[in-house]
């Protein structure tokens, strides 16, 4: 039995705007950077984002992409680690205007990044103006520390889900987990049902 | 609010982890890359915790060597990446 | 991994030196606490099982809220072989923990922590490194560990030479400060102070770099041990410097603290 540390609490006390974050969530005005790995950097001119694995797949060259229509959006973030972040703006490219442009009629994707990191989610949480591939933070370019040159963003699910330095998406039949799902990270990560780990 | 750079710290950092997992100290151990084959004590890969997990790399090629996971009192240990560990 | 060769680690079929037990968390009281700067707090721990420690290892210390909250963190034992544990925490604006040790804590009340922990980045003055030269070279908060190796060297006799660099933002921010200002016969104490020095100051006044390190370190001849403690940033650039001038890498034992000035 651990002794209570008398006098110790969370950093944080919630006085948060009620049915506005989702529960063991707690605002912050920082915006913390956790990786599990050293920053890429990659060279616009080598970028690409590439779906793969439909009947016809796709592929974008920066500047290619750059050309596509994209939207500013803003959007409250939540990450398993419990903090929130309020109110985020993004410009970024609809994953439902990548995805028109395959034909294809898989259920999930597999996301992949540089250096190496994978997170798997269902097409149907993708598209519907619920997710984009997003190349400015605050109104400026995205910083690598945050996933620069662009990452996904699904700002519905857990922010493991919008993997940083996206490179592409891999349409598949079965919903294999990425790279935190497979050490017991939830399969899906909907916060507002506190879906953290497999079982939730 | 924390550099990133500053945030990778080294074996050291996870001694009391590692002996949780192995039963003893281990920061001393070699490990070998599975990837680029370099040997390093533990003490010196390059340890990166963002709080999900704890992700140990090899400062040569990057490759992820030991990851390890808690949850709910039960860690999911991750040595795919080692070649060896002695 | 195709071989998990872990010899005498799991189990120690008798032929190699005794393998320290499994770490297991245990109750500590703190004793007494002493601050060393207006945000850095040294705290004496009595701990009832404790097997001893060597300098420059570290303990993981647990705090558990009402609501069965959680948080660990490492801290450095500041204390020599045979000394009272005592740990030195620096209170972090933002931090979580360290604000909790640093200012709620007090002499009677409980702790947890598992230790001591670490067996790479210690000093031992035994065998083949008996006779090094020690080159000390602290970053902030990385002075603690290395203090513990000092304080060893004193109460064990040891006339190894040692010089210490320690790079702190004032002379207010330094750490011990009273104590490394009486250094022991055969130590010095060479401060590099980067943000704000006295009046009158004629000592280094900028981050840490080649041409210092140069001025500072052992000559390879000599056979030096280095050990180099602190931020991340801190450790590559001191160590990257001590390669170059001809260190071999097995001879600089680092230890990287996060910007948050734990290990």
């Amino acid at each position: 039995m651990s002794p209570i540390s008398r006098g110790f609490h969370r950093r944080h006390e919630a006085d948060e705007p009620p049915g506005r974050v989702p529960p063991g969530q707690y605002v912050t005005s920082d915006f913390p950077v956790l990786s599990a790995g050293p920053t890429p950097h990659t060279r616009l001119g080598d970028w690409t984002f590439s779906i793969e694995g439909g009947r016809s797949p796709a592929s974008w060259s920066w500047t290619e992409f750059q050309a596509l229509p994209a939207e500013t959006i803003t959007v409250d973030i939540h990450c398993v680690t419990r903090w929130s972040k309020l109110d985020t703006t993004w410009k970024g490219v609809s994953l439902d205007t990548l995805l028109a442009a395959v034909s294809y009629d898989a259920p999930y994707v597999l996301a992949f990044c540089d250096g190496g990191y994978t997170t798997n989610l269902p097409v149907a949480d993708l598209t519907g103006g619920k997710a984009w591939v997003a190349y400015s933070y605050d109104g400026g370019p995205l910083q690598a520390e945050h996933g620069g040159p662009a990452r996904l963003l699904v700002p519905h699910l857990y922010f493991w889900k919008s993997a940083k330095w996206v490179r592409g998406l891999r349409l598949r039949d079965v919903d294999e987990p990425g790279f935190w799902e497979m050490y017991g990270y939830h399969m899906y990560g909907d916060p507002w049902r506190e879906q953290r780990y497999a079982g939730d | 609010m924390e550099r990133l750079e500053d945030a990778v710290l080294d074996g050291n950092a996870i001694g009391g982890l590692l002996n949780e997992v192995f039963g003893t100290e281990m920061t001393t151990a070699v490990g070998t890359c599975g990837s680029c084959g370099m040997v390093a004590q533990v003490a010196e890969l390059a340890v990166y915790l963002p709080r999900l997990g704890t992700v140990v790399r090899c400062r040569n090629c990057g490759a992820a060597l030991m990851v390890f996971v808690q949850v709910r009192g039960v860690t999911c240990v991750d040595l795919r990446g080692l070649a060896q560990l002695t | 991994m195709a071989r998990a060769a872990v010899r005498g680690r799991l189990n120690d079929p008798g032929g190699g030196s005794p393998r320290p037990p499994r770490l297991a968390w245990q109750t500590a009281t703190v004793d007494s606490v002493a601050d060393e700067t207006p945000k850095v707090r040294t705290l004496s721990l009595s701990v009832p099982d404790w097997a001893g420690h060597q300098a420059g290892q570290h303990l993981d210390v647990r705090l558990t809220a009402e609501d069965g909250y959680r948080a660990e963190r490492s801290y450095s034992i500041a204390s020599a072989p045979g000394e009272p544990v005592a740990i030195t925490v620096e209170r972090l604006d933002d931090g979580e923990v360290s604000p909790y040790l640093t200012e709620e804590l007090r002499p009677g009340d409980e702790i947890e922590l598992r230790g001591p922990i670490g067996g790479y980045f210690v000093w031992d003055p035994v065998g083949a490194d008996a006779r090094a030269p020690l080159l000390l070279l602290a970053g902030g908060s990385g002075v603690v560990p290395l203090r513990a190796m000092l304080r060893h060297r004193a109460r064990v006799g040891s006339s190894v030479p040692v010089r210490m660099l320690y790079s702190a933002r004032s002379l207010a921010e330094v750490i011990y400060r009273a104590e490394l200002a009486q250094p022991a016969d055969g130590v010095e104490v060479i401060y590099t102070l980067t943000r704000e020095q006295p009046p009158g100051w004629t000592g280094y006044a900028r981050r840490a770099d080649q041409a210092m390190i140069a001025g500072v370190a052992w000559p390879v001849a000599r056979e030096p041990l280095a050990y180099v403690c602190g931020p991340t940033n801190f450790v590559e650039g001191v160590a990257a410097d001590l390669v170059a001038l001809g260190y071999p890498p097995l001879k600089v034992k680092t230890e990287r603290f996060g910007a948050t000035g734990t290990p």
